[in-house]
């Protein structure tokens, strides 16, 4: 009995068949081109939802108004207090009138100014947290969810992370850095990004060991490219939707901080410093009006990101178009 | 399954003792006048550095830190230095547990009750009107700060159905507005998850197939769809239900619950190092075997979901 009759299936087989095929992005538009657009489908599908559509003009029109207000004429100052010209004392709790669209508050600011003033600032700290947290979430997400040697080390860490009282670490940051609006955005983004993180984990260890995925590693795709064209678009519309969320959750944590006393020194007004001022007045009727007009301006803000969020997210899906 | 969770709860011992370390040193990086108060302008350096030695903070880390873990493994959480000066951690949360496990308690019921249940109608009417107040109402709560309508509720419902406006232990009318108060954002977030997950269950092939048995469309939702859609649900169960004990920070202190909320915050701010380690241990123990136990709920409901490494599994 020999073997050497026996051919080998190997040896027969071309062997330039087993190489690694260099992609060929021509090539690959080549096979399966059409004039489809991603984005511009999610807008069609974004553009039925009236409601939506209605709070993006609107929000549009607040994040414009918000911008030129100062340069407007006859605004008041946001910080400036306001004397009576007769008496001489200050122009406290003066109900909303003519001169001051939504009064003033107890040491006689102007309200109007203040609340637009402080809608900048809780602004500019939601869209900054929240467009940190979507990058830094993201990448250590996906890293976290589809490298597999760097599943134990991240979680530990996240864990540990996770578990420390976000009080101690912006307490030592205000001590450290003093309490400004830099010291605030910073401490939101130090702890803001493991939600997210974790989120895209979990969607991404779902999805990364499917059969398309498999396919892909066969043919040698680098980790990058796996997570940028495989896995991503998948989660572009959870994705999208808690990013919209974010700028809501994010103006509410500033309130909540400044609520247990860890906001923006009072000398910025922001919409968690106005409504915690408001807070304190809420017992008399007739001084309600503080608390309720930054609350109001706070609740259009939120719920437009919030409805848009979801329209986008629901827009994003690709189950909903074709 | 034992041996899974032995295994793990092994390992958690590991990162709770990682967790307590970092706390502990965190806390030593904080300004020394924290720990005076209001009286540290009064004081001159010398007894300052009398009150500092008292404390025991100006022993060595090594040795605060293993003197800590010593009263830890033999069941003393520390007494607290600040808060309330020489009263036993165990003592505080004692009188502090009772109130906030009520609220969180009867709050966790109500919305799991309601939030379930508005979940199921929303998904069985879909863009109906059922569905389109449901979705007001997620949308509202989840998009207004919790500061913010809480502080509404307490002025004016309490003005239209003359509830109290604090809250009276003996009082069992003032302790209405708070449970309800408290339940409803929890209610919002399983009223959305529900639907959401029902709405994914419904389009699929084994609820088409229970259909083209003949079965009714009550027992396909109650039997088929409500029993997957719980699953993911029930990984949260857990705990929440362990958090209970935490309380509220804006309810009790809108209320003046003397519960269990915002005592960590206010430990921290006081500096009270020995409350805070208490605190945090707790907390993460909470948390830790809460994902636990809520992984070994989702094996229970659902069979199919194996926490083990198979041979030749991922």
């Amino acid at each position: 009995m020999s073997n050497k009759k026996v051919n080998k299936p190997s040896n027969t087989i071309n062997k330039k068949l087993f190489e690694f095929a260099e992609y060929d992005d021509k090539a690959a538009k080549r096979a399966g081109y059409s004039n489809y657009s991603y984005w511009r489908s999610i807008w069609q599908v974004f553009t039925q939802n009236k409601i939506a559509v209605f709070l993006l003009i609107l929000i549009a029109l607040v994040l414009t108004f918000t911008l030129i207000q100062p340069y407007l004429p006859n605004q008041k100052l946001p910080t400036k207090i306001y004397i009576d010209e007769d008496t001489k004392m200050q122009l406290r709790n003066h109900s909303p009138n003519m001169e001051f669209w939504f009064g003033t508050n107890s040491i006689g600011q102007d309200l109007w100014a203040r609340i637009w003033s402080g809608t900048r600032t809780s602004l500019l700290i939601g869209i900054v947290v929240s467009l940190w947290e979507a990058a830094v979430g993201i990448i250590i997400g996906a890293l976290w969810g589809y490298v597999r040697y760097l599943d134990r080390i991240i979680t530990e860490i996240y864990n540990v992370i996770n578990n420390i009282p976000t009080t101690i670490i912006l307490i030592l940051l205000t001590y450290i850095m003093r309490p400004s609006l830099t010291t605030m955005i910073f401490a939101m983004c130090m702890t803001g990004w493991l939600g997210m993180a974790r989120f895209v984990r979990n969607l991404i260890v779902i999805i990364r060991d499917r059969e398309y995925n498999l396919a892909s590693r066969c043919l040698g795709t680098p980790t990058r490219r796996i997570i940028t064209r495989n896995l991503l678009p998948y989660l572009v519309s959870v994705i999208m939707l808690r990013m919209a969320l974010a700028i809501p959750a994010a103006i509410g944590y500033e309130v909540f901080l400044t609520y247990i006393g860890l906001g923006l020194p009072v000398s910025i007004p922001s919409l968690g410093n106005l409504i915690n001022e408001g807070r304190a007045l809420m017992m008399v009727p007739s001084l309600r009006y503080q608390l309720i007009f930054p609350a109001i301006v706070l609740s259009i803000i939120t719920i437009s990101f919030y409805v848009m969020g979801n329209a986008f997210a629901d827009a994003a899906d690709p189950r909903n178009h074709i | 399954m034992v041996r899974y969770s032995l295994k793990r709860l092994f390992q958690s011992l590991i990162t709770l003792f990682i967790i307590i370390t970092v706390v502990f040193l965190l806390m030593r990086l904080m300004p020394e006048e924290g720990y005076f108060g209001s009286g540290y302008e009064k004081l001159d350096e010398a007894q300052k550095e009398a009150v500092l030695i008292s404390m025991g903070l100006r022993d060595p880390l090594h040795i605060q830190l293993g003197n800590f873990y010593k009263a830890l493994l033999s069941g003393d959480l520390g007494t607290s230095i600040i808060y309330r000066p020489r009263v036993p951690v165990a003592e505080i949360l004692k009188t502090k547990i009772p109130y906030s496990l009520y609220f969180g308690l009867a709050a966790m019921g109500i919305s799991l009750f309601a939030g379930v249940f508005l979940g199921i109608i929303m998904a069985r009417s879909r863009s109906k009107l059922w569905d389109k107040l449901g979705t007001g109402y997620i949308v509202f709560i989840n998009a207004v700060p919790a500061a913010v309508y809480y502080l509404f509720l307490q002025l004016y419902v309490t003005d239209i159905l003359k509830l109290p406006i604090l809250f009276n232990p003996d009082k069992p009318i003032s302790w209405i507005l708070p449970t309800v108060s408290m339940s409803l954002g929890s209610t919002a977030s399983y009223a959305m998850w529900m639907r959401r997950y029902m709405v994914d269950e419904i389009s699929k092939d084994y609820v088409r197939l229970a259909r083209a048995k003949g079965l009714k469309d009550k027992k396909i939702m109650v039997k088929h769809i409500f029993r997957n859609a719980f699953v993911p649900m029930a990984q949260y169960l857990p705990t929440s239900l362990l958090y209970t004990i935490s309380g509220s920070i804006y309810i009790e202190s809108l209320y003046s619950i003397p519960g269990m909320g915002g005592l960590l915050v206010d430990a921290i701010q006081r500096q009270d190092n020995s409350l805070v380690q208490a605190l945090v241990l707790i907390y993460s123990s909470i948390g830790i075997i809460g994902l636990l136990l809520g992984d070994i709920l989702m094996a229970a409901f659902d069979p199919r979901i194996n926490l083990q490494k198979k041979e030749g599994a991922r």
